[in-house]
């Protein structure tokens, strides 16, 4: 019988240098791309500018982005790279060309790696077996967003335990650390995509949220995933608490009471006071203040929503190096 | 007439308790007749075909096959799709109504079974249940029986209003056929593409839950009460493509409260589970859905113990570019008229040890009872001769590239099969020889 294949030491058929899924990275290689992160935000400017001269990769987008598309575009650029961004409103996808036939298009215009966000789940699979090159997951439907949880693990690294503990991780980094993921779980790639990472660094991973956009399947990320409906009690319990979007694009006839919502899950300063006073708050964004977080919590000293930010920066430029071959140990 | 001479084979024929090894002698289409080894010592034929070492059984009938003709013929034709069922070692193929257009009327049956198509093997079809398959008014059901029809299906969708079903039940009833269900409740799959559970959530896939298979099923078997109760009639309903236990269990207790249900079995359904969606594989998409391992055992122990009445492939050509895109978007189905034989002796025989002659008879002789087919799934003396040679302990593996089909998508490419096809006899006739 066939069965679940997950180990990041399977041959994989995708171009080295692909960050589909976070399940196919080993723990040596999120320490790499940390290292690399934290290497090339210190580089002199010149010197960054000069990894990836001549080198060209493509953004496609068919869901709309600010902060992926920004800083993938501005890590590419930073390094050096030529880069093109294709989205579904303003190319030949309106007019019903094939994802398969896109890609293929890119890769002969001279595109070497593309960075894929799609509305289905598993698109950017397709994109790496179809074209053969390096794809770098930017978010697919419900699936996963890789950078996002790299992302987020170097700000929880930088946030917990200080910059210079940002730059490697192993199996044990995070033990002891309870991470709370609170919202539409059901919806989210990011919580997939967390959820999958970093119990594989040592944290707990609670997550939270009404039954509705949190069904017992979440359990099945994989082994240090909990669920915990009721937030105060996930609250009390975490170091970091990740709050996430009621994403209504994707609700598809899901009733939701939003008042009962908000009274329940929604972050506000009274709720964060009272149960997790020194906890780290991060949301991967987009937010929507006055739904799944106050402002007074957004804006507030314990937030590091900003920050996530800026990692995205140096994690994707790592991201960029590692896919077109730029950076140095890496590639083995 | 070209007469054929089987000589030293193993003719297992269930309808008959056979199992031993039999000489055939085929003229004129039948089953001339059937003697000890040596029998025919003497006897002249065209054409002589040594069995030795092979099964020789009844011809293996599909009451499930999509052929895409009218209208889809860029993914299957009726010569291409039975020229895979004859490498298969089908003899008779069943063909559903979700062509282009629907076959819902007497002129579009009549066309499709007109030798014309180029059928290599014995066509029949069952023709839409309603108009266009749209689920609102019966399409003629005595007038499509008289032209030959053998059912009455639905099939991409269910037969989803009670008062259709009902109709369509009784309609079907006196029409003596049975009415085919694809027991799935599209209200609780909209938007779905794999099978509900963990895996789904990993892979951010909507699924399908196990409910919206069991709950037509039952809603069904319920209609099948009513109306014994009420019209004094004994409605046939088969179940097709069953990938639960929810739904089996369902069925099993039809069955013995003795309502008249049937049900098929795919090969898919027994020999793989949702794990092959893998890194979303769209040659493990169809409708319904790979289930988890445990509904994959139950299909298998309802093959075994009896619950399950036949296999039935589901063949559901697609062209490559057609399954080469998003998974969500890709469309549902897998070929599997070349490897149901090699995959159900490889599953269920040499892992689960059913015998030999309950594979045939789930193949041929139960096939043909379902769908009354008069003379075929049986090798006795007067019989159509219709015949597989098959080698029972031949060890191959699948090649897609080298299918009779014109579409590749299937999940089998490169698997282990036990059993392979040496010739298939169709009413006499030789339409396949390895």
């Amino acid at each position: 019988m066939q069965s679940v294949s997950e180990s990041a030491t399977a041959q994989s058929p995708y171009a080295q240098g692909s960050l589909l899924s976070v399940a196919h990275l080993s723990v040596e290689e999120v320490s790499a791309i940390l290292g690399e992160a934290a290497r090339l935000e210190v580089l002199a400017p010149a010197e960054r500018s000069g990894i990836l001269r001549g080198r060209t990769a493509a953004l496609l987008f068919y869901e709309s982005s600010t902060r992926t598309r920004t800083s993938f575009e501005l890590a590419a650029k930073s390094l050096g790279a030529t880069t093109t961004l294709v989205s579904d409103k303003s190319s030949s996808i309106e007019k019903g060309e094939s994802l398969k036939d896109t890609g293929l298009t890119l890769r002969a215009l001279g595109a070497e790696c593309i960075i894929l966000r799609h509305p289905a789940s598993g698109a950017p699979f397709v994109l790496a077996r179809e074209t053969g090159l390096p794809v770098l997951n930017a978010g697919d439907g419900m699936h996963e967003h890789p950078s996002q949880a790299l992302l987020d693990l170097r700000t929880i690294l930088t946030r917990l335990f200080g910059a210079d503990s940002a730059s490697s991780v192993g199996e044990h980094t995070l033990d002891g650390v309870t991470i709370a993921i609170t919202g539409d779980i059901l919806h989210s790639r990011v919580a997939r995509s967390n959820a999958m990472l970093l119990p594989r660094l040592g944290a707990r991973v609670l997550l939270c949220g009404p039954t509705k956009l949190l069904p017992e399947d979440a359990l099945g990320l994989g082994p240090g995933v909990e669920i915990v409906h009721d937030f105060d009690r996930a609250l009390a319990q975490c170091q970091v608490a990740m709050m996430l979007r009621i994403q209504k694009e994707r609700l598809a006839g899901l009733e939701l009471d939003l008042g009962d919502y908000i009274h329940r899950y929604q972050l506000n300063g009274e709720r964060l006071a009272a149960f997790a006073p020194s906890a780290l708050v991060m949301h991967p964004g987009p937010m929507i203040r006055g739904m799944e977080i106050a402002d007074d919590v957004a804006d507030g000293p314990q937030s590091a929503i900003e920050e996530q930010v800026r990692h995205g920066l140096a994690v994707r430029s790592a991201l960029m190096a590692r896919a077109l071959g730029g950076s140095k140990g890496l590639r083995i | 007439m070209s007469d054929i001479l089987i000589l030293n084979g193993r003719l297992i024929d269930p309808a008959n308790h056979v199992d031993a090894n039999r000489d055939l002698l085929l003229r004129d289409g039948r089953v001339a007749a059937v003697e000890q080894p040596g029998g025919f010592r003497g006897v002249e034929a065209a054409e002589t075909i040594d069995a030795t070492g092979l099964v020789v059984a009844p011809g293996l009938i599909d009451v499930h096959v999509h052929l895409r003709e009218p209208g889809q013929t860029y993914k299957e034709s009726i010569a291409t799709g039975t020229a895979a069922a004859a490498a298969g070692g089908f003899t008779t193929v069943v063909a559903m109504p979700n062509t282009v257009p629907v076959n819902d009327t007497v002129a579009k049956l009549e066309w499709m079974l007109d030798a014309a198509r180029g059928s290599v093997v014995k066509l029949f079809a069952m023709p839409a249940a309603t108009v266009g398959s749209m689920g609102d008014a019966l399409t003629d059901f005595d007038g499509l029986r008289a032209a030959g029809a053998v059912g009455f299906t639905d099939d991409g969708k269910p037969v989803l209003e009670d008062d259709i079903m009902r109709a369509a039940l009784i309609a079907a009833a006196r029409a003596e056929v049975p009415v085919s269900q694809h027991a799935e409740d599209t209200r609780l799959t909209g938007g779905c593409s794999m099978n509900a559970g963990p895996m789904a959530f990993r892979l951010g896939l909507r699924g399908m839950p196990v409910e919206a298979e069991a709950r037509i099923v039952e809603r069904d078997i319920q209609l099948l009460r009513e109306i014994e109760r009420a019209e004094g009639l004994r409605p046939h309903l088969h179940v097709q493509h069953v990938s639960t236990a929810r739904a089996i269990n369902v069925i099993r207790k039809a069955k013995k409260e003795g309502l008249h249900v049937t049900c098929e079995i795919a090969p898919h359904h027994f020999a793989l589970n949702e794990a092959a969606v893998g890194d979303y594989d769209t040659h493990a998409k169809m409708n319904p859905p790979l289930r988890s391992e445990a509904d994959r055992t139950r299909m298998v122990e309802a093959l075994l113990d009896g619950t399950a009445d036949c296999i039935a492939t589901d063949h559901a050509p697609h062209a490559a570019f057609e399954k080469r895109q998003e998974f969500e978007r890709a469309p549902n189905g897998i070929t599997g008229l070349e490897t149901a034989l090699g995959l159900a002796l490889r599953v269920l025989h040499r892992e689960h040890g059913l015998p030999l002659s309950r594979i045939v008879e789930l193949m041929s002789a139960s096939p043909a009872a379902i769908t009354s087919l008069a003379g075929r799934g049986t090798l006795g003396s007067g019989q159509v001769a219709d015949v597989v040679l098959f080698d029972a302990g031949a060890e191959w593996s699948f090649d897609a590239n080298s299918s009779r089909s014109k579409s590749r998508n299937t999940p089998f490419d490169g698997a282990a099969m036990l059993g392979r096809v040496r010739s298939t006899i169709c009413e006499g006739r030789i339409v396949y020889r390895a």
